[in-house]
């Protein structure tokens, strides 16, 4: 008897002190993150943050089983561990009914609730689907590159690299391909990602809230230089991103055919550049390249 | 001697057992194969089209051919049982000759295709395509090879329980093989041109 | 003629930088002392005789020694991937390449997956199936060891680029385009697939080998509706093996077409579809996840029963929750690309479908921590592992349920969030079932315990470091950072989470070593915990034979009338009169050993473009295979009163 107390103290030791480094833990964790952008718990569009609150509304609906599966898993252990004799002990008892129905039940209630959220907010966040907003949507052209972004704005003849200015409160209407191995277009702080495949493609809509500058980057692996296929996204007011266009168009450089075809190859870090004008129909040609063998014209694999 | 028979039956059924198995996931492999087949079956990639390829009669004398070694073999398995002999082997030969004369009329429309320029080395299509011909095409290379092995086995040794059973598998697996060539037949050839 | 006869291979393949070739060679020299080390001990023979059997429970051992040595491998890859992480920091490039980088992840998800999990999970099917159903051997012995050595060929494979040539820098799928010759001209992609595809054959081979054997060779009486969980659990995970992995070795098959013969499959351009190949891989990859979890829920369905000394609860809604699980994991496969755009309608229905088996699983969790309920628990090393199995595996769960709503998966795909979430289940799940199922098991072959004092210290460990090693990860997905980064900007914060994360990469190695020294004080002490042949107060009939097992497990078959068949014979104290027969079993076999050689010819052949080895190699197998499946003399008798003489020596009891 004087062991098992014994142990219960050791036990409850244990207990504690591994609360302790709980805490600690968490208390480290809170300090690392402290004043660095969690992005897509911070965001600064609309599609992210009507992702978090997809995300919280999820989590809650997960803890509602996971906290009462802790809170059953710890006190049965403590309850019915070998040295408590005075614990009921029903060795054969194998089965109850309205228990077994009951967690059949709750999660699958959880799941039903769960599946119309899913419903309704995959229809409402579908990356094809365009934002609705009094503002027309500025088009944008992505393409994925060894190991480099290149963004082409259709509508204004210009494009960029590494670099992608967007006016703010606009719907930004995004069309992605690649002219390298697959890629994943991720903007965290304005929303969710889309992949970026050579020989076809996809389409992602986000807007900015207000002017800031946030962190791109590829989320899939392409290569040896994918680490550094990053790039800033700034939101900028109308005024400023009519004056980045200006000074856009007086850039010297220009993407035809062939500069296009030597920006192709493969290269790390890119700085950030600016083109003053865009061949037209060269988002097309490069997906076109991989649906028809090439015919001598146009851009060369 | 009654637990020994006994033994011996549990073993052939677990054999038998064991086979179907085999031949469920070799299914599944035809069936990524396939899926594959009507995915690319569009990719042509500016090459030539199912149905500006596909010489429809041709194949049907190939489906002829692999239709009649199914009935062969399915003698070759009953003259077994029933221990005869030298007709087992004779029905096993005529299916050997009808499945060498499959595979032989299979290569040369293969060397057509190649010889025109339509490797699978054109499109997506034409590789899809001659993966899944050739991996049933494989398969009844291997069945061509036990067959020969079937055929010496029972002309030194006779019609043994064993040798028996082991002709049934063999037997099961060409008439999958058939099922797999009547899918192509139907998919691959006969959807690929009307 | 060079390239004839030695394809791609040049002198120069054998160039590595001096990290690598340190790896390489330390392996290499292993076998070398290993090597001396039988020929000076003179146990060259012994090794033939085990490296040939075809008993499962030697077989079994080999499959766990090879899983504990890849399981090194790979934890070497960790601390690699670790240290380059928490020091490629703005200037600094940290103390690897961007490619060597890219293949040591590479080479990480793969063994861990295919040589640490696989070959643990298959090698204590090996070593239960067989005594949990009563029954003397598996239903195809010498196909056993053919799947054995195929699965030891596919680790050399793997491990050869450490000495001659490199790995494939492509994450351990191998997404085309990337892997197709045009982005990766090297062999490393060639090794990647050449490894999986002799593996995975054995693997196939296995599942039949083992739902057969279930099927066919269960004790008398012993129904389906009687039959342990974890056999239950591993009937189901070797069905999904059936019909997954001919999916792999099909498409494993396309990519090498495109690779070796110019074909377009899955090339960007020529009329290939890459998506195609990332459809296909899933098909398999997610039923994967659940080959390896099922049996671990087996195992736990074992352990707690026992040691709660307490029936399991719900056996029916635990084998109705399997199957359950078994048919949707194979609905649920594109959840893996949310993001590659397909419609609303169509992630709507993956999604929905991915949540769906959270309800089986949570009902096992249930039911689990039910069986507990009232009953008397002995917390030993398995029970921890299983309180920290429930405890991970939920949190896990609860992750992935987020990840399973397409619009959130959206922020969380590829990020950090991702690979903590599936380390999450695969380490709470697979990892600590197998190490409760060492604890558990390993007296019944041995007749000791492991030491408890220091399995408990190595439980610690390992909970520890694993949160510290992936709680960063969760936060760091959050913070936008990608999986497979070789390098990162300093402005972004991250560094000092990657170092928490190395610090618990550092906490589950010491674990790992605790574990090590485990064993090895358990079998020099091993007379301080001898124990007899049913260490646990056991239900299942695998406590029924002598420890360790005779090489026919059961000198009479029992006959089973309940579940839990041994605990109700030990309840009614049935004590059968011990009637000795004469029992077959399978004579040794090289051939296993020589066909597995030849497969190696083959995968190097191929590998290299050495196309005539690659034939040698080929012809060998069929030769083989054909002089194995026409002789009729392969098994020896062990005569009645041979079996008594045993049974009484060996205690019998």
């Amino acid at each position: 008897m004087a062991t098992s107390t014994h142990k219960h103290r050791t036990l409850l030791k244990k207990v504690i002190l591994s609360l302790i480094a709980l805490i600690a833990l968490s208390g480290i964790f809170v300090v690392l993150m402290n004043g660095h952008n969690l992005a897509v718990l911070a965001p600064a569009g609309l599609i992210a943050s009507k992702e978090k609150t997809l995300i919280i509304i999820t989590t809650l609906l997960g803890l509602f089983v996971v906290i009462p599966v802790f809170i059953l898993l710890f006190s049965i252990a403590w309850k019915y561990r070998e040295g408590n004799s005075k614990a009921t002990y029903t060795p054969d008892v194998g089965s109850n009914r309205l228990l077994e129905g009951l967690w059949w039940g709750i999660p699958a209630t959880i799941i039903v609730i769960l599946g119309i959220i899913t419903w309704q907010s995959t229809h409402e966040l579908d990356p094809y689907k365009a934002i609705s907003s009094t503002t027309k949507a500025l088009n944008v052209q992505v393409v994925s590159l060894q190991w480099k972004w290149l963004f082409i704005y259709p509508d204004l003849g210009v494009a960029s690299l590494n670099y992608l200015p967007i006016p703010e409160k606009t719907p930004i209407h995004f069309d992605i391909t690649s002219d390298a191995p697959m890629n994943s277009f991720w903007i965290p702080n304005l929303g969710g990602q889309v992949y970026a495949m050579s020989g076809m493609s996809t389409q992602l809509q986000l807007m900015a809230d207000g002017v800031g500058t946030y962190r791109g980057s590829s989320a899939n692996i392409s290569g040896e230089g994918f680490a550094g296929m990053t790039f800033n996204v700034e939101s900028m007011t109308n005024t400023n991103f009519n004056n980045w266009v200006k000074t856009a168009k007086q850039s010297a450089d220009t993407l035809g055919d062939v500069t296009y075809t030597a920006l192709a190859l493969p290269s790390k870090d890119m700085p950030p550049k600016n083109y003053g004008s865009v061949a037209s129909g060269l988002y097309n040609n490069i997906i076109m390249k991989y649906m028809m063998p090439d015919d001598g014209s146009g851009i060369s694999m | 001697m009654a637990t020994d028979m006994k033994r011996v039956g549990q073993e052939s059924s677990t054999k038998t057992l064991g086979f179907w198995i085999y031949i469920m996931t070799d299914c599944v492999l035809f069936a990524t194969l396939f899926a594959t087949y009507a995915v690319l079956h569009g990719n042509t990639f500016g090459g030539p089209s199912s149905r500006q390829l596909f010489d429809l009669p041709y194949v049907f004398i190939e489906t002829f051919l692999l239709l009649t070694s199914s009935f062969t073999i399915g003698m070759a398995v009953l003259s077994a049982r029933a221990g005869y002999k030298s007709r087992t082997i004779g029905w096993l030969v005529v299916t050997f000759i009808l499945g060498l004369s499959f595979v032989t009329m299979e290569l040369t429309e293969f060397a057509h295709l190649v010889a025109d320029g339509n490797s699978w080395q054109r499109s997506g299509f034409l590789s899809a395509f001659f993966t899944l011909v050739g991996t049933h095409g494989a398969h009844i290379s291997v069945g061509l090879l036990w067959m020969i092995v079937m055929m010496i086995r029972i002309a030194k040794g006779g019609l043994k329980s064993m040798d028996v059973g082991r002709l049934a598998l063999l037997g099961l697996f060409w008439h999958f093989l058939d099922i797999i060539w009547i899918c192509i037949f139907t998919i691959v050839y006969l959807m690929g041109v009307l | 003629m060079m390239d004839f006869l030695l394809g791609g291979l040049t002198p120069s393949a054998f160039v590595h930088d001096p990290l690598m070739a340190g790896a390489g060679y330390a392996m290499v020299g292993a076998l070398v002392l290993a090597a001396v080390g039988l020929t000076y001990f003179k146990r060259w023979k012994w090794l033939w005789k085990w490296m040939t059997s075809l008993d499962p429970k030697k077989i079994g051992v080999m499959y766990i020694v090879v899983a504990v040595i890849m399981l090194l491998r790979g934890l070497a890859d960790v601390l690699l991937i670790r240290t380059q992480q928490a020091t490629s920091v703005g200037n600094s490039q940290g103390i690897l390449s961007s490619d060597h980088f890219q293949q040591i992840f590479s080479a990480h998800g793969t063994i861990m997956i295919f040589f640490v999990a696989m070959g643990i999970i298959f090698g204590v099917l090996n070593l239960i199936v067989p005594q949990q159903i009563g029954a003397r051997d598996v239903a195809f012995p010498f196909m056993n060891s053919v799947s054995f050595w195929l699965f030891a060929v596919g680790m050399l494979l793997i491990n050869a680029p450490l000495v001659v040539g490199e790995f494939a820098a492509t994450g351990w799928l191998a997404y085309p385009p990337l892997s197709e010759l045009q982005y990766s001209p090297g062999v490393g992609v060639d090794y990647w697939i050449w490894s999986l595809q002799i593996a995975g054959i054995g693997s196939l081979m296995s599942g039949i080998n083992f739902f057969v054997t279930i099927i066919k060779k269960r004790a008398p009486g012993m129904t389906l509706m009687k039959m342990p969980v974890f056999i239950w659990s591993v009937l189901c995970s070797m069905s999904l093996v059936m019909f997954a992995f001919p999916i792999l070795t099909g498409t494993l098959g396309m990519l090498s077409l495109d690779r070796l013969m110019g074909m377009h499959f899955f090339t960007s351009g020529g009329g290939g579809n890459p998506m195609m190949y990332i459809n296909l891989i899933w098909a398999w990859g997610h039923p994967e996840v659940y080959i390896l979890v099922l049996p671990a829920f087996g195992i736990f369905s074992e352990i707690v029963p026992v040691f709660s000394g307490k029936k399991l609860f719900g056996y029916t809604s635990m084998v109705v929750a399997l199957i359950a699980i078994t048919i949707l994991s194979f609905t649920v496969w594109l959840h893996h690309f949310f993001t590659m755009g397909a419609g609303a309608d169509v992630n709507t229905f993956f999604g929905i479908m991915t949540m769906v088996i959270a309800i089986p699983t949570g009902v096992k969790v249930f039911n689990w921590i039910f069986t507990m309920y009232r009953g008397r628990i002995r917390f030993t090393t398995p029970m921890l592992w299983f309180m920290g199995f429930v405890t991970t595996f939920t949190i896990g769960g609860m992750t992935g349920v987020l990840m399973s709503v397409p619009a959130a998966d959206f922020q969380f795909h590829n990020s950090l969030f991702l690979v903590a979430h599936f380390h999450n289940m695969i380490i709470g799940g697979v990892v600590f079932g197998a190490f409760a199922a060492f604890t558990y098991w390993f007296p019944k072959f041995t007749g000791f315990t492991l030491n408890e004092r220091l399995g408990r210290y190595a439980f610690w460990l390992w909970l520890v470091g694993f949160l510290l090693a992936f709680i960063p990860l969760y936060i760091l997905g959050f913070m936008g950072a990608t999986r497979r980064l070789d390098h990162y900007d300093a402005s972004l914060g991250w560094q000092g989470l990657f170092i928490v994360a190395g610090i618990g990469a550092l906490l589950i190695c010491a674990g790992v070593a605790m574990q090590l020294l485990q064993v090895t004080v358990s079998i020099i002490k091993r007379k301080e915990n001898m124990v007899g042949t049913d260490p646990w107060n056991g239900r299942t009939l695998e406590w029924a034979t002598a420890t360790p097992p005779p090489e026919y497990n059961f000198a009479t078959i029992l006959v089973v009338s309940t579940r839990d068949a041994f605990w109700e014979m030990k309840k009614n104290k049935v004590v059968s009169e011990p009637t000795y027969e004469s029992i077959s079993i399978p004579k040794n076999s090289g051939l296993g050993v020589i066909i597995g050689l030849f497969a190696l010819l083959v995968g190097f052949g191929l590998i290299w473009h050495i196309f005539w080895l690659a034939l040698v190699g080929l012809v060998g197998v069929i030769i083989v295979l054909i002089i194995r499946l026409t002789s009729d003399d392969n098994d020896e008798v062990i005569s009645a009163h041979e079996v008594r003489m045993i049974e009484t020596a060996g205690g019998g009891a």
